[in-house]
């Protein structure tokens, strides 16, 4: 059987001679995505900012200004009414409502009874109520994970290889979330609590492919320690991208299943983890590569650590 | 590489059919066909989240100035008992304005005497040294108590304990149903009840404080003065159930709910719902006494500082039992009497979070979920099929058994399935044969520079292992973090990713590496399409 390779045997892409073209423009990138999340702000779900959130899946489609006038019509402060997934179905997301947690239940409770009343066969999913203290704590302690993980993470790298490796993986980790954070503010997607479990896998998961390369760029440095960096990078990229390219391939197979055909309510986790893929494959190669460089690693760098690693790494085997 | 010792492969072997053993009854769940799995294998069941199999889940928190307050009146009704007992002291002006309670002690030479006993009524906190309340004197004959900073924390740890049990007798009074009712932090319930479409029901129930009281009515206030919420001295101003006006009663308590052992509704002479209300021992010989002493004079019936009637005390009521009257319907009658025999709450509870899911919903979330992890799965078995040949096989064959452990030990620690868990499995289906690609692009790697077929793979297996393991850390960092931080769903697909971590690493290195040897020592291959 021939088997499919979808990357030739012997590569020798020169992914070190755009480095600087690559850094300058992953930068500006970055910040042009930060400006614009902080201009425009994110489209935060009930999650963060409290507030309701009812799910409804009509009969038939239906005129939606009409039900907009309707749910205004109950005065509960500004109402917005979205099509999620389908058409026949909607969430009405209602403001938190001034008078606590009693006006809370009513608010909701005279949304269902309106639905009831005027669009028979209507079938309510789902109710999210969601106070401002709980919606605080969320924000906080989602914002307090990311940053967790992405500092332990990056302690991590630090400890396995060296500390200009670890900076390298901050580095990598913080201009995947800045992307991502943009793409969301971009695209007015709602942001719930899902969309941070995303941001926390993209942290785990855009590292994948840096720590293959990090890992194959620490073991040439050994092989190779008369090299200079660049051709050694260049190398250690060229090696390593046939497996890039097929793990980022069988990640994206399943996540773009998962997005396409599967429940509406994950969509935007899913999709927040099929760009944090897309771009920490990115990443990997034009972001935690060059910054060694920049750090001033040199062939010669690691020698003497090198040398007592292999006498540890010699002695259980 | 060929040494791969018979006992391994057997416990290689062992593990994956438990795992397979274990995940069936999981998958048969819900199908005609779970019945008929045996009974004498393992029967353990993933739980669906309440995302996926609807239901409720509220988070309630601790209405703290109310904690506050309840605790203020118990220790009002606890001094007065106690200072009327002998020799008895005569005070008079009680106060529990300012979060502390105050009375002035009428004969000035028995503050001294009064300050003793109320330090003995106080109690020592344990490991801290402190006392649940300080007592002082101010103006030489106002008596102060206050509550310290740890007896209030002891209390409220106490009345969520407390509490959370009233809860969970109110929700389900049989004990049959599988609710979820658990403290968080110091001040939260969480409650979770699966396949309830209306939350609105259990917001009543909960929402109730129920206590129960009974005050003479002080027939000597001023009815204008009332209106104004102005009482005399030992009474106050409550207020109707129906709020159709106001009520002075006497500020001691007769008989209060605690000493209740039954609540059901039933109906007055008149077809009128009502609650009967049999005391025990202690409570009925009280009520008793304060009926036998005050009859011809209307009591009042106070729930949770409402006057739900005042009716006259016609006869001496010695049996210990009696009916509460008021508006009810059915409904409320009923919810009421469920609260009375659960128990008061000792401290107030508000909604803060409130999720339900519709179980049609749930089931359309399962459906698309199933259909999504197949294809899923089916699409990345093909890439690494065409893409590796033999050695795709292997590592399809350790994908097909890594989903089967993942659901094998979910199941064996009864973890719950939540909807992003669904996008967790999915995620670690395309995710798993990253090991597998790294190895296998590895071995290619060594037979272009020319190795020998077995060096190729024993190299192969040993240089890809370091990066396997530090990706995997890094994969354990970022879920371990949510399953700390999330709540809910979020956790269910950090568990998703953790286990599937674990499991994919035995998978795609040792069980494939098994697989790789079994065939290299059978067939003795000369050449390798990798």
């Amino acid at each position: 059987m021939k088997l499919l390779k979808l990357v030739p045997d012997h590569t020798n892409l020169d992914f070190m001679r755009w480095r600087n073209l690559a850094l300058a423009l992953s930068l500006i990138a970055t910040i042009v995505s930060l400006a614009f999340t902080a201009y425009r702000g994110l489209n935060l779900g009930v999650d963060f900012v409290g507030g309701q959130l009812v799910r409804v899946t009509f009969a038939q489609p239906i005129d939606v200004d009409k039900l907009r006038g309707q749910v205004l019509g109950l005065q509960l402060g500004e109402a917005s009414i979205q099509e999620f997934g389908g058409p026949k179905t909607y969430q009405i997301r209602l403001p938190k409502p001034e008078g606590g947690d009693a006006a809370a239940n009513v608010a909701a409770t005279r949304v269902k009874q309106l639905i009831a009343s005027d669009y028979p066969g209507a079938r309510v999913d789902s109710v999210d109520t969601v106070s401002g203290k709980v919606s605080e704590e969320l924000a906080g302690d989602s914002a307090k994970a990311i940053v967790f993980a992405m500092l332990g993470i990056a302690i991590y790298i630090w400890w396995r290889f060296e500390w200009q490796f670890g900076v390298g993986a901050l580095l990598t980790l913080a201009h995947d979330i800045a992307m991502t954070l943009g793409f969301f503010a971009f695209t007015r997607l709602q942001v719930d609590l899902n969309v941070v479990a995303a941001f926390l896998t993209i942290v785990g998961y855009s590292l994948n492919d840096t720590v293959v390369i990090y890992d194959r760029i620490r073991e040439n440095l050994r092989k190779y320690r008369k090299m200079a960096i660049l051709p050694l990078l260049n190398l250690s990229l060229n090696e390593t991208l046939a497996r890039t390219v097929v793990t980022s391939l069988t990640v994206l197979i399943a996540l773009g299943v998962l997005m396409l055909i599967g429940p509406e309510v994950i969509f935007g986790l899913a999709i927040a983890i099929f760009l944090g893929v897309v771009i920490g494959t990115y990443s990997s190669i034009y972001i935690s590569a060059p910054v060694l460089v920049w750090l001033g690693v040199q062939p010669d760098s690691f020698l003497r650590s090198d040398d007592e690693k292999d006498q540890a790494e010699a002695q259980p085997a | 590489m060929l040494e791969f010792p018979r006992w391994k492969v057997w416990l290689v072997s062992l593990v994956v059919a438990f795992g397979v053993l274990l995940s069936i009854p999981s998958l048969l769940a819900g199908t005609p066909y779970a019945s008929a799995w045996p009974k004498w294998l393992p029967q353990y069941r993933i739980s669906l989240g309440l995302d996926l199999a609807g239901g409720s889940h509220l988070l309630l928190e601790a209405d703290q100035g109310d904690a506050l307050k309840q605790r203020l009146q118990a220790k009002e009704d606890e001094v007065a008992t106690e200072l009327r007992r002998n020799p008895g002291i005569d005070i008079g002006d009680i106060s529990t304005a300012g979060g502390r309670l105050s009375f002035m002690v009428r004969n000035p030479t028995q503050v001294d005497a009064a300050v003793d006993r109320m330090r003995n009524l106080t109690k020592p906190l344990a490991l801290t040294g402190n006392r649940d309340w300080d007592v002082s004197v101010i103006d030489s004959t106002r008596v102060v108590l206050t509550p310290t900073q740890s007896g209030t924390t002891q209390a409220l740890k106490d009345a969520m304990g407390v509490a959370r049990d009233v809860v969970r007798r109110r929700i389900d009074p049989g004990g049959t149903k599988e609710i979820t009712v658990i403290t968080e932090g110091s001040n939260r319930i969480l409650v979770q009840v699966p396949g309830v479409e209306d939350p609105e029901a259990l917001k009543k129930l909960i929402g109730q404080t129920a206590r129960l009281e009974f005050k003479l009515v002080d027939m000597s206030a001023d009815p204008r003065e009332v209106q104004q919420g102005r009482a005399p001295p030992g009474s106050q101003v409550l207020p109707m159930a129906d709020g159709s006006t106001a009520i002075a009663v006497k500020r001691r308590v007769m008989v209060s709910g605690d000493q209740l052992t039954e609540a059901t509704q039933g109906f007055d002479q008149d077809n009128r719902p009502d609650i009967n209300i049999r005391f025990n021992t202690a409570g009925a010989r009280r009520f008793a006494r304060a009926t036998q002493e005050n009859v011809g004079k209307p009591f009042a019936i106070i729930l949770d500082d409402k006057v739900l009637s005042a009716p006259n005390i016609n006869e001496p009521i010695l049996g210990g039992n009696a009916q509460i009257t008021g508006s009810f319907t059915v409904q409320s009658a009923h919810d009421l009497a469920v609260s009375l025999a659960s128990g008061k709450l000792p401290v107030k509870l508000n909604v803060i979070e409130e999720r339900t899911v519709g179980p049609d919903l749930g089931k359309d979330s399962i459906h698309k979920g199933v259909i999504a992890s197949l294809v899923g799965t089916l699409g990345v078995v093909i890439f690494m099929l065409v893409t590796y040949g033999r050695f795709g096989v292997y590592a399809n064959i350790a994908l097909v058994v890594n989903a089967f452990l993942i659901l094998g030990i979910m199941a064996m620690f009864n973890a719950t399935l939540t909807l992003p868990g669904i996008a967790g499995f999915i995620l670690t289906i395309g995710a798993a044969v990253d090991a597998n690609v790294l190895i296998n692009e590895r071995i290619r790697e060594e037979i272009r520079r020319g190795r020998r077929l077995i060096d190729a793979v024993e190299t192969g297996y040993h240089e890809a292992f370091r990066a396997i393991f530090d990706a995997n850390v890094t994969h354990v960092i970022s879920a371990g973090i949510m399953a700390y931080f999330g709540s809910g769903p979020v956790r269910g697909f950090a568990v998703v990713l953790l286990i599937g971590v674990v499991t994919s690493v035995f998978t795609a290195v040792y069980f494939t590496r098994m697989l790789v040897a079994l065939w290299i020592r059978r067939t003795r291959p000369r050449e390798l399409h990798i």
